[in-house]
């Protein structure tokens, strides 16, 4: 099928098959690798994508369910689109902290961190808890993403 | 990898009529797809072969949540993440709002729908697998074998219905609307199940679920939901259970119900459920009835045992909730251990 929707804030029509994963469709199709695959069971959250501006599993999402839409992937983060001329706030948090460590995690991380800053600049650290509840790392036992993730937003409000 | 293998075809119904008409072209032949939260992860495991996928998120009569006077009537697009966080359904059924906020994680709540989670297929340790790791048992009665690695006598498949939503919305008495090339049906969402591990559902192959009707609870109604799991950020229920009950201004409790689900191939409701006075040795006798009927089988990864020994402090946890007095937050990590 022809699909048109948008990624990171371009225009894109594609030939896909309708089943085919946004994962791959973002990774193949776009050459937009930093999406991750991790399970491709919906459980680990490395492939955490936007649609209209909601965090969701694009291993899970069958590219025809896209048609329209706006996807943002970790690659429009830093582009600008946020308000940002370079890194996004978390981004740049991550660096500080040393949040990342194999970073398979990270663009998930990333991507549902900034969801949640978009809608709630101000959160306490349970709600950043929450935000990251899909996503799983198995490096860093969690400290210094979730330290990253409430400092960015510090950083944000100031 | 885990892709999802392109041997059928997608069709993308805009109206009601259009879905009918799909259903009585494709019968059996076709799924339906709303989320894709359940659906996609059993299709790249091989539990299903499709000819024809019809997808429903275009279909927007299906949206929304109608407040009216004497019900919640809710869509069965209705997105789990629109039921956690819309305030005016969380003060009506609290219950409601906090089983949807403990589905899964942040992600599938945003793609998964209240009408998914109630068609949500049952779950076992032996089908909820690649089709090569199932291959290597040969099989069993819910797909491409001949027994039951669970029961092993048994000849029916006791695989769990896993969905949170469908306990609470039986404890609320709610009913679901079919729709059909036959026409339209309602059934109380506790008549949707039936007791068969291989498709649980009461629905036809040619039958779509269009709305939920929940009665707005009368002012002495209470309701409270626990649930256990792995880990309280994502996990399916190890178990999970929905109270309801009225309460008088003389701490007197009656018309109890109690639903435990994540066992059998559909919830169960506790009978003999005592009245009275509420104090903390009718919590305690609600929780040895439970205890008494709920027996977790091994057709979920954890010691059943400890499973089992857990159903009174669930039953005390939804008491709290339900008077008001365990943590306020709608948020899942207020359930982590
Ligand atoms: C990691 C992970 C964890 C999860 N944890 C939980 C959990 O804790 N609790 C829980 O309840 N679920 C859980 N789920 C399952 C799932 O996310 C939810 O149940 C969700 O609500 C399903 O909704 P959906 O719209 O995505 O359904 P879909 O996947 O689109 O559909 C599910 C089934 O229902 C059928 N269906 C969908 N809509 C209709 C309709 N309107 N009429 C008739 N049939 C229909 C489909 O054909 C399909 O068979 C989890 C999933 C994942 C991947
Ligand atoms: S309960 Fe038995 S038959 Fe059913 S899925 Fe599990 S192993 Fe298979
Ligand atoms: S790869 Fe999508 S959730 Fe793990
Ligand atoms: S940094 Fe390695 S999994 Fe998170």
């Amino acid at each position: 099928m022809i699909l048109r929707f948008q990624v990171n804030a371009t225009d894109v029509e594609l030939d896909v098959l309708p089943m085919a994963r946004l994962l791959d469709v973002l990774r193949e199709d776009l050459r937009l690798t930093g999406s991750k695959e991790g399970c491709g069971e919906g459980e680990c959250g490395a492939c955490t994508v936007l649609i209209d501006g909601r965090a969701v599993n694009s291993c899970l999402v069958p590219v025809f369910q896209v048609a329209g839409a706006k996807v943002e992937t970790v690659e429009g983060l830093a582009s600008g689109l946020h308000g940002h001329e370079r890194l996004h706030p978390v981004q740049a948090a991550f660096l500080e902290h040393g949040a990342a460590q194999c970073g398979i995690c990270t663009p998930g991380f990333l991507v549902a961190a900034a969801e949640l800053l978009a809608h709630t600049p101000h959160p306490t650290r349970l709600e950043v808890r929450e935000a990251l509840a899909g996503n799983l790392c198995r490096c860093t036992g969690y400290q210094k993403i979730v330290d990253a993730v409430a400092n960015a937003l510090g950083r944000q409000g100031s | 990898m885990l892709r999802i293998a392109p041997t059928f075809e997608v069709l993308r119904p805009e109206t009601l009529d259009e879905v009918v008409n799909l259903l009585d072209q494709h019968g059996e032949a076709a799924r339906l797809i709303a989320g894709g939260t359940d659906f996609v992860p059993n299709l790249k495991h091989g539990l299903y072969a499709p000819e024809v996928v019809i997808d429903l998120k275009g279909v927007s009569a299906l949206r929304g949540i109608e407040h009216r006077p004497e019900s919640l009537v809710f869509g069965a697009l209705v997105g789990l993440h629109e039921m956690e966080t819309d305030t005016r359904v969380h003060a009506v059924l609290p219950s409601l709002s906090r089983a949807a906020s403990l589905v899964a994680g942040p992600q599938q709540r945003r793609m998964g729908t209240l009408g998914g989670n109630l068609c949500l297929d049952t779950r076992c340790v032996y089908i909820n697998q690649t089709e090569f790791w199932r291959g290597a048992l040969g099989g069993c009665l819910k797909k491409d074998g001949d027994v039951c690695h669970v029961t092993v006598t048994g000849k029916k498949c006791v695989a769990a219905a896993s969905n949170d939503t469908a306990p609470v919305l039986i404890s609320l008495g709610a009913t679901v609307e079919l729709l059909s090339p036959r026409g339209v049906r309602h059934l109380p969402v506790d008549e949707l199940y039936i007791n068969d591990g291989i498709r649980n559902l009461a629905l036809g192959h040619d039958e779509v679920l269009t709305r939920v009707f929940v009665p707005r609870p009368g002012p002495q109604r209470r309701m409270g939901f626990e649930k256990l799991r792995t880990r309280g950020a994502i996990d399916f229920p190890l178990l999970n259970c929905a109270l309801a009950f009225d309460l008088d201004e003389a701490e007197n409790l009656s018309e109890p119900v109690l639903i435990f689900s994540a066992v059998a191939a559909r919830p169960r409701s506790i009978s003999q459920l005592p009245v009275g006075r509420l104090d903390a040795a009718l919590i305690a006798e609600f929780g040895q009835r439970a205890f008494a009927s709920v027996r977790p089988l091994t057709n979920i990864n954890a010691d059943v045992d400890w499973r089992r020994e857990m159903v009174p402090h669930l039953v005390s946890r939804a008491f709290e909730a339900a008077l008001g007095r365990a943590s306020a937050t709608p948020f899942s990590l207020s359930n982590a251990r």
